[in-house]
């Protein structure tokens, strides 16, 4: 542990939002290179975290360090941070190309006034590749499907070159296969690029089975620790509490294990029994 | 068409409508796609406030006019990034106080003889040698700035948010955008008018937004749009006695149905089925 440097750190970290409670004393340390689930139920303050990490989000008290700095405080380094926020937020029927919206994540690169230049547009392309998107660089973000433009707000992420890629709920609206999809790609990314990725996430069973860690939310951090131990140490149960949807929704895995036959098809566990 | 252009009042016109055309469009396509309509409605209603202002003052009106749309602009900006009130109510708020500010000036000033219904809507008399100058500076002063930072204003449209994460000064540049629709306001006052200028603002837009899916080809659309809806706006106006502002503005709106109902797009917008 005290090896790794991290590049996220929390201490006593509080937010209140209209005098409504988001985030109770949060301590939190994200190593470099760790592959993080961030779960939670509705209202756990899983977005306002995130939000805390990019500087969206001023603490009411405790200390953020990304980096080694505030977040406001990154200044050029601000492309260090790659985040793709919850798909309803955008606003889909925007008049931008694929290629203009991953280009937009050079822009914190270039500075103001500049225009992107050959660089960019081959920085943008590799995103767009790394997300198996580059057939559609030309086509208009209206047009694509919701897993299609999701990918696409990855890419635009990729496209700063981060370290650190935080994902708000990034498999919301795909399905259980593009979902699978969805985690193996990140988990390529995380392996050659060595990127730093927390992934907020409703779906236990299938992030489970891909990232290295769970980080259970519910106004303050419970724990931290390897998919394993927090499912077996009645950890949920705890965090949850009385969230009757999420466990009568089955997904609680038993043991969650990648399954893999052949032909592509899925197996989640638990389904919907 | 050739003894039209003959008249210098009606030459000095054409090039303000061309002008307020190109400036009206390219800020409203900013106006349109952040669905910020209402606060156009509020600031260009406060330049009646500062006409009256500059007649009270016995200054000219316009000159007057741009300090008062452009505060009320940043008013209107502050408070609603402040977050106690909601942006709507602080346009009802300023919407109706200016244009009260503009009643209480005239009535303040005795024996008025004012042109006060050009200035609401628009005349091709208005427009006087030393206007041209004081348009055109500000139109191309407009113009100028969106250009230089196109890419910004794109981004902070699109995903205020993530232009944020991304390090941009996404609080100034929303400041300068309303900054730039007061100034586009000013600009459009005489030819278009105070009640109207909203409408130009708008509908150029709007109309372009309904043939394309890419956002510079919906800006150079809005352009022809609006230079098309002010040449022949003033054309009627001049043919058919009327205030130029009302057949602009309705120019423009026929144009927009013809758009609305050509409409290539079905809007298939891809299902958000989010738990």
């Amino acid at each position: 542990m005290t090896a790794k440097t991290s590049v996220v750190k929390l201490e006593g970290v509080w937010v209140t939002y209209h005098e409504t409670l988001a985030l109770r004393d949060v301590d939190m340390e994200i190593e470099d290179g760790e592959f993080l689930g961030l779960i939670g139920p509705n209202g756990s303050g899983k977005t306002t975290l995130i939000r805390v990490i990019l500087g969206l989000v001023k603490p009411d008290r405790g200390r953020v360090e990304v980096f080694g700095v505030p977040p406001d405080r990154l200044g050029a380094r601000h492309h260090l941070i790659g985040y793709v926020p919850q798909r309803s937020q955008g606003d889909w029927s925007f008049p931008v190309s694929v290629m203009d919206v991953v280009l937009m994540g050079r822009y914190g690169r270039l500075g103001l006034f500049r225009r992107p230049g050959k660089a960019d547009r081959e920085a943008a392309m590799r995103a767009l590749e790394d997300v198996q998107m580059q057939d559609f660089a030309r086509r208009q973000l209206a047009e694509l499907s919701g897993g299609q433009q999701q990918r696409v707000l990855i890419a635009r992420a990729l496209a700063t070159e981060p370290k650190l890629l935080l994902l708000d709920e990034p498999a919301a609206g795909v399905d259980a296969y593009g979902e699978e999809k969805f985690y193996e790609l990140l988990q390529g990314l995380k392996e050659q690029q060595g990127l730093t990725i927390v992934v907020v996430t409703h779906d236990i069973a299938v992030v489970s089975a891909y990232v290295e860690n769970l980080a259970c939310l519910n106004q303050t951090l419970y724990t931290h620790a390897p998919p394993s131990e927090v499912i077996t140490a009645g950890t949920l149960e705890k965090v949850y509490g009385c969230e009757v949807e999420l466990l009568a929704h089955g997904r609680i895995p038993h043991r969650v294990v990648e399954e893999h036959d052949g032909h592509g098809g899925h197996n989640v566990p638990g389904g919907h029994g | 068409m050739s003894d039209i252009l003959s008249y210098p009042f009606m030459q000095r016109a054409l090039v303000a409508a061309v002008l307020v055309g190109v400036v009206c469009s390219v800020v409203g396509t900013y106006v349109v796609l952040r669905k910020m309509a209402f606060i156009g409605a509020g600031i260009s209603h406060s330049a009646f406030g500062g006409v009256a202002l500059g007649y009270l003052l016995g200054l000219d009106p316009i000159g007057v006019a741009i300090p008062f749309c452009l505060a009320t602009a940043m008013a209107i900006g502050w408070v609603s990034r402040r977050g106690r009130v909601s942006e709507d109510t602080a346009i009802g708020i300023a919407f109706a106080s200016t244009m009260a500010l503009g009643a209480l000036f005239i009535g303040l000033k005795e024996g008025y003889n004012v042109d006060l219904f050009g200035y609401l809507f628009g005349s091709i008399l208005a427009v006087s040698a030393s206007d041209l100058w004081l348009i055109l500076g500000l139109g191309l002063g407009v113009v100028l700035v969106v250009a230089l930072l196109f890419k910004e204003l794109l981004f902070v449209s699109f995903d205020e948010e993530m232009a944020a994460v991304s390090g941009l000064p996404v609080r100034a540049l929303y400041f300068l955008l309303l900054a730039l629709m007061a100034l586009t306001v000013v600009v459009s006052i005489k030819i278009v008018g105070i009640i109207l200028v909203e409408a130009l603002l708008v509908i150029p837009a709007a109309a372009a937004h309904q043939l394309t899916r890419s956002f510079g080809r919906m800006m150079g659309l809005s352009v022809v749009i609006g230079v098309v809806s002010g040449v022949a706006g003033l054309l009627f106006s001049y043919w058919w006695d009327l205030p130029s502002g009302a057949t602009v503005v309705l120019t423009a709106a026929v144009i927009f149905s013809v758009c609305f109902a050509l409409s290539p797009k079905r809007r298939r917008r891809p299902a958000l089925s989010r738990g």
